[in-house]
């Protein structure tokens, strides 16, 4: 095996191991702390994956942004420093089910679709940032201009979401 | 490297972000979920895009629209959770929809 091949399976069980914390802690910050591990790893991946802009990207916006977001939900719901008693639901076995069942269909179809099939990570860098600029900017800009119409989209429905009403009750104005 | 490697990474965490949705009793917790599941959907997108050296880079485009659109779905998703917290005083999803007057006369009256 070569460095990267081993780095890649480090990096994977950081990510899975990580990933079930996430989903099994009873600490809520701690959920959104282990969150940020899988979210570095799999950012770590795409590095190893020679997908550079994709990974600066991940860390800026997930690890930077969206898990800042995540713990203001948290942080304004209720003080989350205590451990809760009960973070999941009475359909827990349920959902153990339902996972595995994704997870083994997934995996049964990926590993009869692509066995043997290789990435070649020695070669030239398939996401240099020059390289993913000048496809966004000659063949996706339409599609770049819808998502940034979306984001707006979604900065307008949250503003008004989260507006407090003249509800006397709530107390806004 | 094989790529069956990335992508069997990418099934078990959508599994796992499945499990968060459905067994996490907070709605916070339920969006790491859904969180999860998308950066497992991106992971595939990178690695089928490496495998192909695809000329449109389509595979890490689409990555990055994602990585926007799940940017914009947690801002929506807060503000959904807000509202729920200050109707109900609590996140629990079990929990939500005994007294769905309150939430819809909150609405009602801001108009």
């Amino acid at each position: 095996m070569s460095t990267v091949e081993v780095l890649f399976w480090l990096l994977s069980c950081l990510a899975f191991a990580s990933a079930i914390l996430v989903v099994t802690t009873n600490h809520l910050v701690h959920a959104a702390l282990w969150l940020v591990v899988t979210l570095g790893a799999l950012a770590g991946c795409y590095l190893l994956l020679t997908a550079e802009f994709v990974a600066w990207v991940q860390v800026l916006i997930y690890v930077g942004a969206v898990v800042v977001l995540l713990l203001f939900a948290l942080m304004l719901t209720r003080a989350p420093t205590a451990p809760e008693a009960a973070t999941s639901t009475r359909n827990q076995p349920v959902a153990v089910g339902a996972a595995v069942a994704t997870t083994a269909v997934l995996a049964v179809v990926l590993v009869d679709g692509f066995r043997g099939a290789r990435i070649d990570v020695d070669g030239d860098p398939a996401g240099a940032a020059d390289l993913i600029g000048d496809a966004i900017f000659r063949h996706w800009v339409l599609a770049f201009e819808v998502v940034s119409v979306v984001l707006l989209a979604a900065l307008v429905g949250a503003i008004v979401l989260s507006r407090r009403g003249t509800d006397p009750s709530e107390g806004g104005g | 490297m094989p790529l069956l490697w990335p992508l069997l990474l990418s099934a078990a965490l959508f599994g796992i972000g499945v499990y968060g949705v459905l067994a996490r009793r907070n709605a916070v917790l339920a969006l790491m979920g859904v969180e999860l599941m998308l950066n497992a959907a991106n992971l595939n997108l990178v690695a089928f895009d490496v495998w192909l050296r695809d000329v449109l880079v389509s595979g890490q485009v689409f990555t990055l629209f994602t990585i926007a659109l799940a940017a914009a779905e947690i801002g929506l998703g807060l503000a959904i959770v807000l509202r729920l917290f200050r109707a109900y005083g609590h996140v629990d999803v079990d929990r939500v929809g005994g007294e769905p007057a309150t939430v819809l006369g909150g609405v009602e009256a801001e108009r």
